[in-house]
This record gives structure tokens, sequence and C-alpha cells, in this order.
């Protein structure tokens, strides 16, 4: 299959940005180079198109009970222009995928979810949608989306809307705002530990957006910012992804991500048993956050050692681009996740040291 | 994509600069382009061995890890300690940040190589 490309395929070429085929989308992993766009998000503010995202709607009289069955945290504990963040489980307590839940209502929620899970994610809510009086939409391809991230986002966004933006809350959204004549709907949320906004318009809009935002952002430096530092943001901010730190194989409470699974929940939902027991039963094994201490870089699939025996692999590994560190997640053996713990990552065949520190590396 | 004249090239990428019996070896400024922002260089040991296409070094950017092949068999008789503090040098000069310095265990290998007009072509029309 040809991958696709956003409405901003354009503007990517124009601007230089290097184009790699992401879960079946044409996009840019950077233009000017991963690191000056990586510190232009931790400094100033970098733009992101993430129309490849994908965009479910529920709604109907049922939509609050039906998300509650499906999903593992409490959607019940937000208000109508709030946000969450959840995971939909397998019955196993596997992950189906990981995103971000909008209420619009008691009865309408809208779900973002990653680009390469969306056909999947629908197809398995549809595969649950049981007697649930709702109506499920994908609107991906209707939706186009970018990202503001930086502390310099909020400054560069006001100048192209009317709207109060400091009255969107962390976590939160509008969705009338007026940006350069189209509205969008402002999500205060983002990928990289840094304040930001999404801005969703209809996929027509977005290429305007994108340029306005561009220009706005100008004389704050902004960038245009590509995969690559999404990537490196997302894991110094301690954010998971879905077929690193969490997959079909790699329980939420795996990933150390337990705050997002209500057990305590009172309605069921879909792998709450299986996790259930697995908490209670003790976890053999968890996501923990390492540093080398040596030379060298840990890399997504590397093995990792304690004293000879294999305890584990790499989730995700970089030179840190803010810590100048060679740091990683590693899916370990549940013994060896003590602070302090030193432990061993195979690079090319040789035992590199490494100690276990915490996921947090950005220290904020 | 510059292509230096004068140099010895691989189709991994790699150029070879003959020095007596001795040769340069380091990555092409298409290599470094590919590879993006250098944060990291493995180099081997003075005195390490190694046969034509063997590997001998790994050069890793933020985003990923590449190996370096030898383009001739040799032995290494200098390493870019340089490259270790610095590996954005590759970057910023990969025509001037050798890796190692090799001694040719047999010079009549170079024959297996692309000249750089052989190279340019071989960038204009493979890659």
């Amino acid at each position: 299959m040809v991958a696709k490309k956003t409405p901003l395929y354009d503007e990517h070429v124009k601007l230089g940005g290097k184009i790699v085929d992401y879960a079946g989308w044409f996009l840019p992993v950077q233009y000017e180079g991963l690191i000056p766009e990586h510190e232009a998000v931790r400094n100033a503010a970098g733009l992101f198109d993430v129309s490849h995202m994908g965009e479910i709607v529920v709604k109907g009289k049922d939509a609050l009970a039906y998300l509650q069955y499906l999903l593992t945290n409490d959607i019940a504990s937000i208000e109508t222009d709030q946000i969450i963040y959840t995971f939909m489980c397998y019955p196993d307590g596997g992950v189906v995928d990981d995103f971000l839940v909008y209420k619009y209502s008691e009865e309408e929620y809208l779900l973002v979810v990653n680009a390469a899970n969306t056909d999947k994610d629908f197809k398995w809510m549809i595969d649950n949608k049981k007697d649930f009086n709702i109506i499920i939409e994908n609107k991906s391809d209707q939706i186009g989306e970018v990202a503001i991230q930086g502390p310099k986002s909020e400054k560069i966004l006001q100048k192209l809307t009317d709207t109060d933006l400091s009255s969107i809350k962390p976590f939160h959204f509008n969705r009338k705002v007026n940006i350069s004549g189209i509205e969008c709907m402002v999500s205060r949320t983002g990928y990289t530990g840094e304040d930001g906004f999404e801005v969703y318009s209809p996929a027509e809009g977005i290429v305007k957006i994108w340029n306005d935002i561009l220009e706005a952002g100008k004389e704050d430096g902004i960038k245009p910012t590509g995969l690559g530092c999404r990537d490196t943001l997302r894991f110094e901010a301690g954010m998971p992804l879905y077929g690193n730190e969490i997959s079909k194989d790699i329980t939420p409470l795996e990933g150390g991500l337990k705050f997002f699974v209500k057990l305590d929940k009172e309605e069921d939902f879909i792998g709450k048993e299986a996790l259930n027991k697995q908490w209670k039963e003790g976890l053999t094994r968890k996501v923990a956050g390492f540093e080398l201490l040596e030379r060298g870089i840990p890399r997504e699939g590397y093995e990792v050692y304690k004293e000879g025996k294999k305890i584990g692999h790499v989730t995700t590994g970089y030179m840190s681009p803010t810590l100048k560190k060679s740091i990683g997640n590693a899916l370990i053996d549940i013994n060896e996740i003590e602070l302090g713990n030193e432990v061993d990552v195979m690079i090319r065949n040789r035992p590199v040291k490494a100690k276990i520190i915490s996921r947090k590396f950005l220290k904020k | 994509m510059k292509v230096v004249q004068g140099l010895y090239y691989t189709n991994d990428h790699e150029w070879l600069k003959v020095d007596g019996d001795e040769a340069y070896v380091g990555l092409s400024d298409y290599a470094q382009d590919q590879l993006g922002d250098i944060v990291y260089v493995e180099l081997p040991e003075v005195d390490d061995e190694f046969g034509k296409e063997e590997v001998f070094s790994a050069v890793e950017s933020v985003k990923a890890a590449a190996d370096v092949f030898m383009p001739v068999d040799g032995k290494v008789t200098a390493v870019n300690e340089e490259l270790l503090d610095d590996p954005a040098l590759i970057n910023q000069d990969p025509y001037e940040a050798w890796i190692v310095k090799i001694e040719l265990t047999d010079k009549s290998q170079l024959d297996e190589l692309m000249t750089s007009d052989e190279y340019e072509k071989f960038l204009d029309e493979e890659v």
C-alpha cells in the first residue's frame, strides 16, 4: 500500500523536510536537523504536523457507559471540555491503543488515536459495541491537526486569535477558537513535556493555519519540527510510545502506568479481570529507566543482562539531546528495577554498564 | 552531495585516501547527510586487523546507528580520537574527519573500489 499524504505534504517538501513513510503516512522525520528542532521545542516553540492522528467520535445515549466498558481510565471523572488519557485493552490486559478522550458532552466524545492503530481501533470498537445505544464514526480523513509545542506556544498562537488562550487549562479544550479566520478546536495538550496546544481544523484549512503559525512565531524562533524530535521529546518527558513501552504484549501495569488504569472503577471494563489478577499476583517485569555509565547509545530491542543472565530488553533509548546523556527505558525483571541497580546493556555484543534511574528523565 | 577528487569510494559510502603504504578511511558527504546529526562514534583499537567489508566502526545519529565497513584489508595504525569528543566533525567536514588510518595489506585491492568519478555516477544512478 502506498503511504498517504497529509494536507501539509507540499509544505513539508517546500521546507526541505526529509520525508519518510511513518505508519502509512509520508511525513517529515526532520527539516533542519533533529537536535536544533528538539532544542527549539524545549526553549522556544516547534510546530508539528499531526494530521495523521486518527479521530474517532462516539456519540449517543450510552456513550459514557460504553467508554467506561471499553477503556481503563474513569471517563466519568472528567467534565465537558476536559480531556483524559487512557488505555484501551484486550481481555488479557494487553493494550489495543493509548489515547486522549475529549468530552464534548455527556453523550459525545472524541478519541484521538495513534495513526498506525486507527483502523484496528475502529474495528475493535465496532466489535465491542454490544447493545450500547451509540454511533461510532471514524472522522480521521476530515480533520487536519497541528501541534504547537514549547514555552512560547501561547504567545505565538495568541497572535492569531481573539480567544484568550490562557483560559484553556492543561488537558482542557475549546471547540470554538477562530484561528486565521477558521473555526478550530484547540486543546492544551501535547506529546513533548512542554506547554503547548493542539489545533484541530477542517482538513482544507490546515495549510493556512500551519503557515500563519510559522509566520507569527518567526521572531520567537519557532521551527517546523519533525517526527524525529517528537520521539526524543516524549521519551525525555517520560511518556510512553505504543509498541515500545506498551503493546499488545506489554500491559499498562508493566509499562509503569497504573495511574491510568482504574482497577477500582465500579463498572466492568475489558481487561479488568486480567489486570486485577496481574496486580494482585505481582508483576514479574516492569519498564524502568536507565542511564549508561560507559560510552555507547542504547537502542530499542537491545538486550539487558545482569551478571550474565538476560533480564529484558530496551524499549526506547537515545543519546538525550537535552541531557546529553545516553538514557533509555527497559522492560526488565521486576527484581532488578530498584533505583541505583547496575545492569549491562548489550551493544553490538558488548556489555555496557548502566544504572537504573527514574524514568522522569527531565526534571521540571 | 560533495565528492572529493582523488579518493577511492565504496558503495557503502566510505572513502579511502591513500598516503604511501597507508590510507585514511572515513564516511562520504552522502553518508553523513543520510545519518543526520552524528552524536556518537565507536572506534576500533590501534593494531586491530580487519578484512575488506568487515565492520570496524559504528557511527550513530540521534535516530540511527550505522556500521562502517573496511574498504580493503588493513591493520589500524591510528584512530581519530577527536571524534570521541566531537562526533559532529563528520557532519561538518566528512572528508577531513577521517575515522581510522590503516596499513594497506594488499594495494591491488584499491582497483576494486570506485574512483571519485565512478562514485559520483553511482550516486546519480543508484541512490
